[in-house]
């Protein structure tokens, strides 16, 4: 067959013709897939607040100091709170991290929702707040069999009480290491744990934390 | 069938769309810190080649030349979103990882290169083994320059620990890190084309 010579009828009917279909065919696929999208949304959600508390049956959503608390009940009892907590001081912008809590205020866990920190250094806020667990042994070591001692740091966050704990990195004289060469990723995913506990102590009538910036959720103390 | 397979290795040796034609360096260098990511990228692209230079070539007679390129662009648009919608529906964690890359394939110059140079003049079956060559190249590329970042910049490969993470060289897994292990890779390359 020849090709179509490139009349103005010709291009105007070939390019409509393309553009239509195309668009029928993502409309039919995006009927699809909207609806599995929801769903794989919803359920990050609820992973991120069975990761950050342990045992619960039920779960109440409320709101405090404008972050969304999930209030979790066991029984009827309240067991702890997961609350969704921000910072917009990270190094590339905001980080979105949910903080578990149990009855007394006591951290129990939290997952990192959304982050643009820098890849291999900031990033490494997803595990260097909690606690070191056991080494996985690598392949050379298994081979070899020697160990490599990994450095002990003081930067986990599970098991510590805002209230008691002050929350801030040991540069700007709190309790908790920073990351090796992301301090600032440190203090954005420090305040946003602040920031949690203090919409959580408000809903709660828990003391509020010992450093007096939580509420205000301001973290410049002392710059680089 | 024989001038399939050579139109295959093709884009896997000769004309490797990353070592040797130096396209689509953006997702390239920018996906490879780790080897699963480049080689999902790669994939992802492969996909995309495959069913562009196929409809391409499908309709090469159709469309008219003075409007070719748009033409070009808007089945390889469609093609991109759906590999998007379909991955953010069903592999969730890997559209967080890749997310901000998928929509650049549109405008990865080997897509629509291999559109131009080669499903606009060839039939269907030599543009499917054209596509699914340069895709493959691609992929092995990235696969390549993924594994040698991960392993030097965290010291495992493909997430298995390999030796210690505390000596790894972090500047591998950062931007830097992607441009010396790209030079390297290309000289290695070539030296073995040579020879």
């Amino acid at each position: 067959m020849a090709k179509l010579e490139s009349s103005f009828k010709n291009m105007v009917v070939s390019l409509s013709v393309i553009a239509v279909v195309a668009a029928g065919l993502l409309a039919i696929l995006n009927n699809i897939t909207s609806g599995p999208i929801e769903q794989s949304k919803a359920a990050k959600q609820q992973e991120a607040i069975k990761a950050v508390i342990s045992d619960f049956d039920e779960i109440k959503a409320e709101e405090a100091n404008g972050l969304n608390i999930n209030k979790a009940y066991k029984g009827g009892e309240f067991v702890g709170a997961a609350v969704e907590s921000k910072s917009a001081n990270g190094f590339g912008g905001e980080i979105k991290v949910m903080v578990g809590f149990d009855a007394q205020g006591i951290i129990t866990g939290y997952s990192v929702l959304e982050q643009k920190e820098t890849p291999g250094l900031g990033t490494q806020m997803v595990t260097w707040f909690k606690p070191q667990g056991e080494k996985t042994k690598s392949l050379l070591e298994t081979i070899f069999g020697y160990e490599v001692k990994t450095i002990e740091k003081n930067s986990s966050i599970i098991g510590k009480n805002p209230a008691e704990v002050n929350m801030t990195v040991s540069k700007d004289g709190g309790d908790i290491d920073a990351i090796t060469a992301s301090t600032i990723s440190s203090r954005a995913f420090l305040e946003s744990v602040r920031v949690a506990y203090a919409a959580y102590a408000a809903a709660n009538d828990k003391p509020q934390p010992t450093n007096t910036d939580a509420n205000s959720g301001a973290t410049t103390n002392g710059g680089l | 069938m024989n001038n399939n397979v050579k139109v295959l290795l093709n884009g896997i040796i000769k004309e490797n769309p990353t070592f040797a034609l130096l396209l689509g360096m953006c997702p390239t260098l920018g996906t490879t810190s780790s080897a699963i990511n480049g080689m999902s990228m790669g994939l992802a692209t492969t996909f995309v080649l495959i069913c562009s230079n196929v409809v391409i070539s499908l309709l090469r007679n159709l469309i008219p030349d003075k409007v070719h390129i748009p033409a070009y662009i808007v089945i390889i648009a469609s093609f991109v979103t759906m590999v998007e919608m379909v991955m953010q529906a069903y592999i969730p964690a890997l559209y967080a990882s890749l997310g901000l890359f998928i929509p650049l394939i549109v405008v990865n110059c080997i897509v629509l290169g291999r559109a131009e140079a080669f499903a606009a003049k060839n039939g269907i079956v030599p543009s499917l083994f054209d596509g699914l060559g340069m895709g493959l190249g691609f992929t092995i590329a990235l696969t390549m320059i993924g594994c040698v970042r991960e392993l030097l910049g965290t010291g495992h490969m493909f997430g298995l620990s390999i030796y210690p993470e505390s000596y790894g060289m972090l500047v591998f897994v950062l931007a830097p890190g992607a441009f010396i292990v790209l030079g390297f890779l290309i000289a290695a390359v070539n030296k073995l084309r040579k020879s």
